[in-house]
């Protein structure tokens, strides 16, 4: 069965009846809210915008429940956490530098522009390097817990896990809000969502970074200074050479075409898609990016797919 | 050719041109103007009365502690134009000398005041300084929890007093780094820290984090490099509430802040006990010493600290991961402040030095949490993306 899948940008009121227009009128529509951590449960907006029978999946507070009843899992997924910190801390150090190297390098207006793209070029690949042991570490130290702690045997996961597949398996289309997209992430991993989703899935802002392969956090306004662009962790995968970029004209210095730039080439050839307000970005039926989909390009301006 | 708008007049020389220049005249002058009048960067202080002399009181570093005002003729208006660089904040008194009498008080044409534990002094805002919105009580805010507890403590020979602040969403099941505060009281009724820190973690810039903030009995001793006060702090304080409390009970997860002899504090015990603490937040230290001689200036209380900065300047060490220091330019310490950012990069510890247009007072404190929290202990902002 195809996924029929589509990204928003930020929704203050997310245009869902759009997306769910053809649905029959008795069609159920599962809920996903846990990015919005305790304030899941706050959901009445949601339910009146999707228009249909909803259910929200109540992601965090079964997580929170999982906890309370196996303290051991959550003793041991919290030391887990701590080390996932420690092991990003020690990326973003590594990162800080050859990020400012590679952004040094594209600056430099006194060498020969062949000679700067071929130092940029390598400054690049240095940047990718981190990137992808990152990922690499990162995903060897979530399997090793897998494979130590086996959430999916212990009672309180595996209830949770059955519960959530009955109810998807009854709905006809996911609904997945932003939020804290690691808490996100977090919990679609923990309660398995990516082989039973529906077939017709809405993600929005967190919800559609948590889609993709990659997600890549960003930020180039924090209060002191810059915070340099990261790759995270895996999202469920379900989205493919995309890297999801919400808000991306208020978080991101998009008229530095420099840094922009350095952005779009360090993920290349996945696209940097720009989910602004509003943004409605309905994915083909090989989980394609349609041709008006806006995405950063390779000089670091924002522009339509099929001119990028 | 274009030629340049001419230059405005100061209010107060368009007030000097006026005819006649009688008493309304300047009651509808300083009705229609805020006082100070910022005009840019030139600021129009004000005093109306008689007196045989007015004198602008300020500790500005670069500028005369008293600068006299100046009496607009016929009148009974006292004024002084001050040039003050954008985004400053100054306080100040006025000083009267009527007869024999010296009075020194607030502007009282000025409601701004600055707090602190010694009274309250007139502020003005230069130009482009606002009171950050992060200070003020956001309803929307999530708040957190604070609690008095007591630790006793064998190397003070009392039981200490401590603020425990408790993130909003507090849970035993995650885990905190742990901010520890000398001066709690001022920093919590001066600096406004538990609105600020409610408000920094809401908005997500600030980890969810608990803060123990001290209570000094005596801070002239316990600040200025107390043994005991180290011993307190790092074989009592933090193991009590590590024991206690779900900290993440790691050098990355303790930081030690304070501002003035508070500053001296926080590196004296991380000197003590090098390694135990991942960061240090230390606002306008009182870092006296001296390169050469015992001549300080600052007083027989400023001698163990002379003593204790001296000698770490002459063999700096790695006490932390990373130190955040900040100073208002405007205040006597900024040279000392100054000298201490080589010497702690010397160490390889990842250094941020803010300055502040601004002086040795609470508010330059509150000012700088943001910038010093942010970066010490950064929040989830990276993460959310609503």
């Amino acid at each position: 069965m195809s996924l029929q899948i589509t990204l928003l940008g930020p929704q203050p009121r997310p245009n869902l009846q759009q997306a769910f227009r053809d649905l029959d009128a008795e069609a159920l529509v599962a809920t996903v809210t846990a990015g919005w951590q305790e304030r899941e449960v706050d959901d009445a907006e949601l339910r009146e915008l999707v228009g249909l029978r909803t259910v929200n999946l109540a992601l965090h507070a079964r997580c929170m429940a999982v906890y309370e009843e196996d303290r051991e899992y959550a003793h041991a997924e919290r030391e887990h956490g701590a080390a996932l910190a420690e092991l990003r801390q020690l990326y973003l150090v590594q990162l800080d530098h050859a990020l400012s190297a590679a952004y040094d390098v594209a600056r430099r207006s006194d060498a020969r522009p062949r000679l700067r793209n071929r130092a940029l070029t390598d400054s690049l690949q240095v940047v990718q390097l981190l990137d992808e042991q990152h990922m690499q570490r990162v995903s060897e130290f979530q399997q090793a817990f897998y494979d130590a702690w086996r959430p999916q045997e212990r009672a309180a996961v595996a209830r949770h896990r059955d519960e959530i597949q009955h109810v998807l398996e009854g709905s006809s289309a996911l609904a997945i809000a932003g939020g804290h997209v690691g808490d996100l992430a977090r919990v679609l991993h923990l309660f398995h969502l990516a082989p039973h989703l529906p077939s017709r899935v809405v993600a929005w802002s967190a919800g559609a970074m948590a889609l993709t392969e990659r997600v890549v956090l960003f930020h180039d306004f924090v209060p002191h200074g810059v915070a340099q662009t990261e790759v995270y962790g895996a999202g469920i995968g379900v989205v493919h050479g995309v890297v999801a970029l919400p808000h991306a004209r208020r978080r991101l210095r998009v008229g530095d075409p420099i840094r922009m730039s350095v952005l779009a080439r360090r993920f290349a050839p996945a696209r940097c898609l720009v989910l602004d307000d509003a943004t409605r970005v309905p994915l083909d039926g090989e989980g394609g990016l349609p041709p008006d989909a806006r995405v950063l390009d390779l000089e670091g301006h924002i522009a339509k797919l099929e001119a990028a | 050719m274009t030629s340049a708008a001419p230059k405005r007049k100061l209010a107060i020389n368009r007030l000097r041109d006026r005819k006649p220049l009688d008493a309304p005249a300047i009651d509808r002058f300083l009705a229609r103007n805020e006082v100070p009048i910022v005009e840019g960067a030139r600021c129009t202080f004000l005093c109306r009365g008689d007196a045989d002399e007015v004198l602008l009181v300020q500790r500005v570093v670069g500028l005369p502690e008293q600068i006299p005002m100046r009496k607009l003729r016929g009148t009974d208006l006292w004024y002084l134009v001050l040039e003050l660089p954008e985004g400053s904040r100054v306080n100040y008194q006025l000083e009267v000398r009527r007869g024999g009498e010296v009075e020194r008080l607030n502007d009282p044409l000025n409601p701004k005041l600055s707090h602190s534990p010694v009274g309250t002094s007139s502020v003005c805002f230069g130009h482009g300084y606002e009171t950050p919105e992060w200070t003020e009580p956001d309803p929307a805010a999530r708040r957190g929890t604070v609690e008095e507890i007591e630790v006793q403590s064998r190397a003070l020979r009392r039981d200490c007093p401590v603020t425990l602040y408790l993130p909003a969403r507090f849970r035993r099941t995650s885990t905190y780094p742990l901010l520890v505060v000398h001066d709690g009281p001022d920093f919590l009724q001066y600096a406004a820290a538990k609105t600020v820190i409610d408000n920094l973690i809401d908005r997500f810039e600030v980890a969810e984090t608990v803060v123990a903030f001290l209570h000094p009995k005596d801070r002239l001793t316990e600040y200025t490099n107390s043994t005991a006060h180290s011993r307190f702090l790092t074989q009592e304080l933090v193991p009590r509430l590590e024991t206690q409390l779900p900290l993440m009970g790691r050098p990355s997860g303790r930081c030690l802040m304070g501002s003035s002899l508070g500053a001296v504090a926080s590196l004296s015990a991380a000197v003590k006990s090098p390694g135990t603490y991942g960061s240090l937040i230390l606002m306008s230290g009182s870092f006296v010493f001296t390169d050469i001689g015992n001549d300080h200036g600052g007083g027989p209380v400023f001698d163990p600290v002379v003593k204790f900065v001296n000698r770490y300047r002459a063999r700096p060490t790695r006490v932390a991961d990373r130190v955040f220091a900040s100073c208002g330019v405007y205040e006597p310490l900024i040279a000392a402040n100054r000298s201490m950012v080589p010497t702690f990069e010397s160490t390889g510890m990842t250094m941020r030095f803010v300055e502040t247009r601004d002086g040795h007072n609470w508010e330059n404190w509150r000012d700088t949490l943001r910038d010093a929290l942010s970066w010490v202990y950064p929040g989830a902002q990276k993460f959310v993306y609503e």
